[in-house]
């Protein structure tokens, strides 16, 4: 029995683009590694951040990750963009196939799942118990477990970069071309157990926040009174948990047709690729629902903060949202319609397609009447908001359009599409996390990003983004199709050089993002937010300090109103000094979330490699860690009276200074 | 600076536009067949629908942007929040739209209906389409010949494909030309074009299909009359090669930017074995059950007659 399984020397890759990235990564760790040591910071950031169960750290630390892996994933555009653009006239530019391929499925996977899915979950973290008045989510560990879950699947998908090889399949691996006929290698194989593990953690997030938010609201927050970002991932969460496990079975026959000559999408012995293809869709339709609502959201609270108004129809835009949610899962087969339905099959999801316009409409329309007789403040937030509705409506109308069958018989799978879905993921999806993140930065940090920079990245993502994909709109109806390596025909190539400078100018826009990180930490002094409440805004998380008391509430609010922090601003019951607190329950932190993280990527490393001692070892220490985790007696404390009074005495007179 | 820059982007965007409008030749927008020229008029009747509501929206963003911003003394009331009024009209205007782009959906999806076959007057032309690894084989059952990523046929006759697989998942499409179908091994799927005018015109796979994908390229040539195309024939005929059980079984191996080839004769029922390949014995009644949506029996092959094992009910069901 061979003790590496299927690993060996060759799983090196021997690219200088690989080994350049492998060489900067290493070197980029070992400064890290150096610094941590010498600062003696190991302890500090064991005890106090990765083995944390506080949803605002665990916020934190998933956007954290979403950087990294925009960083990743961005690279993998900017090779694509480049490799297509000096690969023009039949010249077959830098990037062989092999390699090729791999960066596009690559890049598809990591914006979605470990970019994309973290920085939504991120602000979800951050934000969501602070606006229904709860003190933490409601299984504060398995918060902590989906956290380092997902942090498994990103080190596998990075892992792939210098052991072996990623899935050459496109993101969506269909079958066969998915299974062991025609794809051996153990690049699928990183696929399904990076998507795997990580969507299992995912899975438990949406079941920890529908709890949460069912549960855990403060006294007087009905349904109807919930926030509107809170609302919009509470139908996130609902479509997390009704579309994940969709995911789950179709990777795990998959799984079962590569690793036990199963045949569930062979060509042969009665497999059906359009079965897995009509599973990936129920849960990957519902996944940009799940990616965009929770924006919708963001951007709900930025227009009524920065206009200074109430949200113009916070019923329509719940259930308009809750038809989003509902109609989302009754469209998949849009995504095929070129797979030889019948007219009337076809017909019958173009137009559901279609009517889920109608709720996302509504919603437009809803915050344009939010800034009418409103008072516009063009902060940063607002300007991505603006950006977000003037763009996301092109990309809304040529998601109709594709919607039409007639029209995608035509356009399927041309760059049309690809111009399409960045244009609702980029412009819809991300615009609304930036906004976030900039939004809701002094409440998590304590402190603004720099404005200045933040403005700058807004324009070169919006400039970026025209320049990078309306090319693509163009080239669609031009006949190009996507995941080509290299072009022959010369009416492309002005298109094709315009899309890469776009894709420089988006570069241009991430740069400006970490510069506003590295500016607000360098002036964090000067732009220190003392009263927790900087942009006057109307719900709770703003009643509290920035960054906001560890037990969040000191005394859980009654909530009377929608716009529950700017109704006790009115009434003047704001900021209250109380005489007396109770003594406050809070969760412990707990290393069963890192180690059960570790323990699922070598259990996933070792199925990848066939490494079955390894995998046996793994799977049985998971369960031997989860089993310790529940039997732990350790899991709680409470915060005592007087200390509570101390910190919340010190914030109110800072708020009183301010 | 700033002046330059705008100035200077202006003028790229103008080059851009009549690049745009020089440069739609040879796409979707360019079609030269009947389902291609029905899918741009729909592409602009549905864009200009959809930019009645678009157009609005932008220019109400950008009006109340600038017009209610702070400072400018603008009405102002922060409560205000709901307009029944309003809220009617914001439901029903995107209600309205999608209404008639239903309807019109409706239709257009049954007149695009890639199995349909098209009405005309000439005889059609029927061709076997088998996506390989990377490679598009045409297989002409009426006329015994075969092709490797060349197609042609005479202009203004309509074409009946039939379209499957031997490996991966393809999608066989002619921008052109209009409408593609995917080919999927074991299965046979069908579409129905014609081109209006001759020419030349591209073909590619538009799915992706592996490492080769991007050579997977072909020729689809519109002669003039059904007399070009018969001289086409017998020039593909006068190649002398032919393309048995042997030969297939080398073509099927993986090639990339497979040069143009052509077969004067072709094995009795290959199309039929390529998808039967995969079939086992699945599958074997529906196949036959339907002739009008199965592959057709290439004459002379009798299939071993299926034994009843049980009560016709069961065998029913038995074979879905």
């Amino acid at each position: 029995m061979n003790l590496l399984g299927k690993l060996s020397w060759d799983a090196i890759p021997y690219d200088p683009i690989v080994l350049g990235t492998l060489a900067v990564v290493a070197v980029g760790g070992a400064a890290l590694f150096v610094f941590m040591t010498l600062a003696k910071k190991w302890g500090w950031l064991w005890r106090e951040w990765l083995t944390s169960v506080d949803h605002k750290r665990l916020g934190i630390m998933y956007i954290i990750l979403a950087f990294v892996m925009l960083i990743r994933g961005f690279a993998d555009a900017i090779m694509m963009r480049t490799q297509l653009a000096v690969a023009t006239n039949g010249s077959e530019g830098y990037l062989p196939p092999h390699h090729y391929d791999q960066i596009f499925t690559a890049h598809g996977v990591i914006m979605i799942i470990f970019m994309a899915m973290p920085f939504m979950i991120g602000l979800m973290n951050i934000i969501l118990p602070l606006q229904i008045g709860a003190r933490d989510v409601a299984f504060p560990f398995l918060n902590n477990l989906s956290f380092w879950l997902a942090v498994s699947g990103a080190l596998l998908v990075n892992i792939s970069l210098g052991l072996g090889e990623f899935a050459m399949t496109g993101w969506v691996a269909y079958p066969p071309l998915s299974g062991l006929e025609f794809s051996p290698g153990v690049g699928v194989d990183y696929y399904i157990w990076a998507l795997q593990i990580s969507g299992i953690g995912t899975t438990l997030t949406g079941v920890n926040f529908l709890v949460t938010v069912l549960k855990m609201r403060a006294p007087g927050m009905k349904l109807m009174d919930m926030p509107i970002f809170t609302w919009t991932c509470t139908w996130a969460n609902v479509l997390i948990v009704a579309s994940f496990p969709i995911l789950t079975a179709a990777l795990a026959m998959l799984t079962l047709d590569r690793y036990l000559d199963f045949h569930f999408f062979t060509n042969d012995a009665g497999g059906n690729s359009m079965m897995y293809i009509n599973l990936f869709w129920a849960w990957g339709h519902p996944e940009v629902y799940i990616l965009v609502l929770p924006a919708f959201g963001i951007f709900s609270e930025i227009v009524s903060t920065f206009t200074g108004k109430r949200l113009f129809g916070y019923k329509s835009m719940v259930y308009a949202s809750g038809a989003i949610s509902i109609l989302g899962f009754i469209v998949w087969l849009h995504h095929f319609f070129t797979m030889g339905s019948s007219a009337s099959v076809n017909a019958f999801f173009g137009i559901m397609t279609m009517i889920i316009a109608i709720p996302t409409g509504v919603k437009l329309f809803n915050w344009l009447f939010t800034m009418y007789k409103g008072r516009i403040r063009l902060e940063v937030p607002m300007l991505w908001t603006i950006g977000f509705i003037i763009l996301f409506s092109i990309g809304g109308m040529t998601g109709v359009l594709l919607a039409v069958p007639g029209a995608d018989y035509v356009l399927h799978n041309s760059l049309f599409l690809i111009a399409h879905f960045h244009n609702t993921i980029i412009a819809g999806a991300v615009f609304g996390y930036l906004a976030g993140f900039t939004f809701w930065f002094p409440k998590a940090m304590g402190f603004h990003l720099d404005p200045k920079y933040g403005k700058i990245s807004f324009w070169c993502w919006s400039v970026g983004f025209l320049l990078a994909f309306m090319p693509l709109y163009v080239l669609g109806f031009l006949g190009m199709t996507r995941r080509l390596n290299h072009t022959d025909n010369p009416d492309w190539n002005i298109w094709l050089y315009i899309a890469a400078v776009g894709a420089f100018v988006i570069a241009i826009g991430i740069a400006a993002q970490f510069v506003q990180l590295f500016l607000g930490f360098k002036n964090k002094d000067k732009n220190l937010d003392k009263t927790g409440d900087p942009w006057n805004g109307h719900t709770l998380e703003w009643s509290l300090a920035s960054p906001p008391q560890f037990y969040n509430f000191a005394k859980i609010p009654h909530v009377e109103d929608i716009d529950a922090f700017t109704d006790m601003k009115e009434k003047g019951t704001a900021y209250q000094r109380h005489a007396s607190y109770e003594p406050i329950h809070m969760p412990s932190n707990t290393n069963a979330g890192p180690i059960m993280g570790l323990l699922a990527t070598a259990l996933g490393f070792a199925l990848i490699w066939h490494i079955w001692w390894l995998a046996g070892a793994s799977f049985i220490g998971l369960i031997v860690a989860f089993i310790c985790r529940a039997y732990a007696s350790n899991t709680d404390y409470y915060v005592q009276p007087d200390e509570v009074a101390r910190i919340e005495n010190e914030h109110l007179d800072n708020v009183a200074k301010g | 600076m700033n002046l330059l820059l705008t100035r200077n982007l202006s003028k790229v965007a103008l080059a851009a536009l009549v690049a745009l409008l020089a440069g739609c030749q040879g796409g979707v927008l360019d079609p030269k067949g009947q389902i291609g020229v029905m899918e741009k008029e729909l592409i602009i009747t549905a864009t200009v629908l959809m930019l009645l509501v678009v157009v609005p929206v932008i220019i109400m963003t950008l009006y109340f942007a600038w017009k209610y911003r702070e400072g400018r003394g603008e009405a102002y009331e922060p409560k205000w929040s709901h307009s029944t009024k309003i809220e009617t009209v914001v439901w029903a205007i995107p209600i309205i739209i999608i209404v008639i782009l239903g309807v019109i959906t409706y239709k257009s999806t049954h007149a695009l209906n890639p199995y349909k076959p098209i009405e005309s007057e000439e005889e059609p032309i029927t061709v076997e389409v088998v996506s390989l690894n990377w490679k598009w084989l045409f297989i002409y059952p009426d006329l015994g010949i075969a092709t490797v990523n060349e197609l042609a046929f005479p202009a203004n006759v309509p074409l009946n494909f039939k379209i499957t697989s031997a490996g991966t998942m393809n999608s066989f499409f002619i921008p052109q030309l209009g409408s593609q179908i995917y080919s999927m091994a074991g299965m046979e799927t069908k579409l129905h074009l014609i081109a209006d005018e001759p020419g030349t015109f591209k073909g590619i796979s538009a799915n992706y299909s592996g490492h080769g994908f991007t050579g997977m390229k072909f020729e689809a040539i519109a002669t003039p009359t059904r007399e070009d195309f018969q001289e086409w024939v017998e020039m593909v005929k006068a190649s002398g090669e032919a393309l048995t059980t042997e030969r297939y079984e080398e073509l099927v191996e993986p090639t990339e930017y497979h040069p143009v080839e052509y077969f004067g004769t072709v094995k009795d029922g290959l199309y039929f074995d390529i998808i039967w390949e995969y079939m086992g014995d699945m599958g074997r009644i529906d196949f036959y059950g339907k002739p009008e949506y199965g592959a057709q029996l290439p004459e002379g092959v009798i299939l071993p007659q299926r034994e009843p094992k049980s009560t016709s009910h069961e065998a029913e069901e038995a074979s879905h």
